[in-house]
């Protein structure tokens, strides 16, 4: 096998031009793929990031149907106290579970005492709030960072809201919200921030104080309507979703149905479909990169073999078995892919160290200089490698099926 | 025993709508070390005799036995694993690999057709080089020698394998006169000292009159067979 290698090897180099173009291409192909995961790959995960970070977490918990109806942001599918603790318990005890943070989620009317609108709110333990979205502060776009440290009386007022009802910091406002039983009440609060808007559900809400949000809603004991949960590894999703649906899925209601629903971010944030979007366009690059190697390695060594067809009738001659010329020819197949995609992944991971030395900076809404840091690991170079180096030695079949088939004869009489 | 058994060896083929007969009706036999021409004008059919004998074509008719295997019933790769072991080929053209040196042009056919090891390959290519007066230029690639040392080193390829024949088809055709007495020369005294069958075809009628056995060919028809070893004619 070794001295086909060292054949096929000299082959390769008797048109060195053309095996130049033909790697050059396949490089220039990984380079593509790998360059593209990399930067995508970073934009798909700070973007990821910034929703889990800011207000979703990566796993939510509510009750059966709420999430069904949340634009109502129905009390009456609030978590009982029981509910509470035996949540509370289960995440607890889940080693991929790094926060969690109980919500109360309501509806009510924001009055600045001239105007009256509607808000929805988010009533939180601040400190429970930012160890599951760490990125809440990073929202404020009026107030102080410690704003965010919601005390008892203090509201965060979502950006729009705050515009629209000509709200500053300071002001006082009254919320007036209806209870699970359709009574009345309502609090005066002090604008202490204003918040960045964010799409998807809940990026317009405003929070206060889960202790205002029970006393508005006349809520006794622990209650709460969601969980937002922060995962030690975000790539644990769907191993820690699984593990906790199955530790509460023994809770069951009145019609036999669990008790609870865990969804993921992907199931709750919009921004997944631009994800998946993502993930697709890297197939498409995949499948174009396939195609470039594919195409160029089968001509060149289509060429290969027609111009060798007397030294392939010679070879067969002097005793060289079908299967070996076979092998030869897709030893030349398979040593331009090796070649290329071993040149292209080099030239790819000092071009993705450039990018981390000199960083890629956008925006993205109001978020300026967000820091773009494009990595790839091992894995993602070891498929792209072995899918070029597969794909050009799959298209140096034909040709040298071709040629393990020539007669001697004939192929001794070309010229 | 004989080396070479042909019996009734027939060759048509079609040249459009035409239907050639190459070879009519041939048999004849070849003994072990013994150095044989065919001879005969272009298209007599010499090369396609030797294609038949060197197992490279199919014949229309008739048998053929080459070391005692009926070669006709070799299928493609048995007929290369058979080439590999039991003929060497010498052809008009050298057809030398031109990616290998000369030593490993010799060296090819034990990498494709034998399992010997690497000590063992080398001493019999070294020995070869030297045989035909090649060693020095063992490490330079055929468009870097002559064409009689091109040759010398077909030659050297041919025998590299220790086969029991081989066909050297018009190997003289290309080289100029000295040059081609020099190559038929060396073919002789391989055959004397190996022990190896020469078999070889050409039309050049001085180079005829180093062979042992000429068998004279016209239209696909051996029309004489001339022996002329001591004491065989």
């Amino acid at each position: 096998m070794g001295n086909l290698f060292k054949i096929a090897l000299r082959n390769l180099l008797r048109y060195k031009r053309r095996t130049l173009l033909t790697s050059s291409l396949i490089t220039i192909g990984v380079m593509a793929v790998l360059l593209f995961v990399a930067i995508s790959g970073a934009f798909k995960n700070m973007m990821i990031s910034q929703i889990t970070d800011s207000m979703i977490g990566h796993l939510q918990v509510h009750k059966r149907g709420y999430v069904a109806s949340i634009d109502n942001l129905p009390l009456h599918l609030n978590l009982a106290p029981k509910e509470v603790q035996i949540i509370e318990r289960e995440l607890d005890d889940m080693a991929g579970v790094e926060a969690y943070s109980p919500r109360i989620k309501f509806g009510g009317m924001f009055s600045n005492f001239e105007e009256t609108t509607n808000v929805r709110l988010n009533g939180v333990d601040p400190a429970r709030e930012l160890a599951s979205a760490p990125l809440l502060a990073k929202r404020l776009l009026q107030g102080k960072e410690s704003a965010v440290m919601i005390k008892s009386g203090e509201i965060l007022v979502p950006e729009l809201l705050a515009r629209g009802m000509k709200v500053k910091l300071g002001d006082t406002v009254v919320i007036v919200a209806t209870n699970r039983d359709g009574s009345v009440n309502a609090k005066t609060f002090t604008v202490s921030g204003v918040l960045e808007g964010l799409s998807g559900p809940g990026g317009r809400d405003g929070y206060v104080h889960i202790d205002d949000a029970k006393e508005i809603l006349r809520i006794d004991g622990i209650e709460a309507n969601e969980y937002a949960i922060r995962l030690k590894d975000p790539g644990a999703l769907h191993e820690v979703q699984a593990h906790l649906t199955e530790s509460l899925a023994a809770n069951l209601n009145k019609q036999n149905m669990p008790k609870f629903e865990i969804h993921s971010w992907e199931k709750l944030s919009p921004f997944y479909n631009i994800a998946r979007m993502i993930d697709l366009m890297t197939l498409f690059i995949r499948i174009m990169l396939i195609s470039i190697v594919l195409v160029s390695v089968m001509n060149v060594m289509i060429m290969a073999v027609f111009e060798r067809i007397k030294e392939i009738g010679t070879i067969a001659a002097i005793g060289t078995r079908p299967g070996k010329i076979l092998s030869l020819f897709l030893i030349e197949g398979l040593s331009l892919g090796i070649l290329g995609s071993l040149i292209g992944s080099i030239l790819s991971l000092a071009a993705i160290l450039i990018l981390q030395a000199n960083p890629l900076t956008f925006d993205f809404g109001r978020q300026k200089g967000l820091v773009l840091s494009p990595t790839v690991d091992l894995n993602e170079i070891l498929i792209v490698s072995l899918l070029v180096i597969a794909i050009s030695t799959l298209a140096s079949l034909q040709p040298a099926f071709k040629a393990s088939r020539m007669e001697p004869v004939t192929a001794m009489r070309q010229v | 025993m004989n080396l070479v058994k042909a019996r009734g060896i027939r060759k048509t083929y079609q040249a459009g709508e035409v239907e050639v007969q190459a070879l009519k009706d041939l048999s004849f036999e070849i003994e072990p070390a013994s150095f044989v021409s065919f001879v005969g004008p272009s298209g007599s059919g010499k090369t396609t005799l030797l294609n038949l004998v060197g197992c490279l074509d199919r014949p229309s008719g008739g048998s053929l036995s080459v070391a005692g295997t009926d070669v006709f019933s070799l299928g493609r790769a048995d007929g290369a694993t058979f080439r590999g072991r039991n003929i060497g080929f010498v052809f008009q053209d050298f057809n030398l690999i031109p990616v290998l040196s000369v030593f490993e042009n010799v060296e090819y056919p034990l990498l494709m057709a034998s399992s010997l090891g690497a000590k063992e390959r080398r001493d019999r290519v070294e020995s070869l080089l030297e045989m035909v007066g090649m060693t020095d230029q063992a490490k330079k690639y055929p468009n870097q020698v002559s064409g009689g040392q091109m040759q010398r080193v077909a030659i050297a390829r041919a025998l590299v394998a220790d086969p029991k024949l081989v066909l050297a088809d018009e190997p003289t055709a290309n080289l100029d006169h000295d040059t081609a007495y020099m190559v038929i020369d060396l073919m002789k005294s391989m055959k004397e000292m190996k022990k190896t069958t020469f078999i070889f075809s050409t039309h050049d009628p001085k180079i005829v009159g180093e062979a042992e056995i000429i068998y004279t060919l016209e239209d696909g028809t051996l029309v004489n067979r001339e022996d002329r070893r001591p004491n065989h004619g």
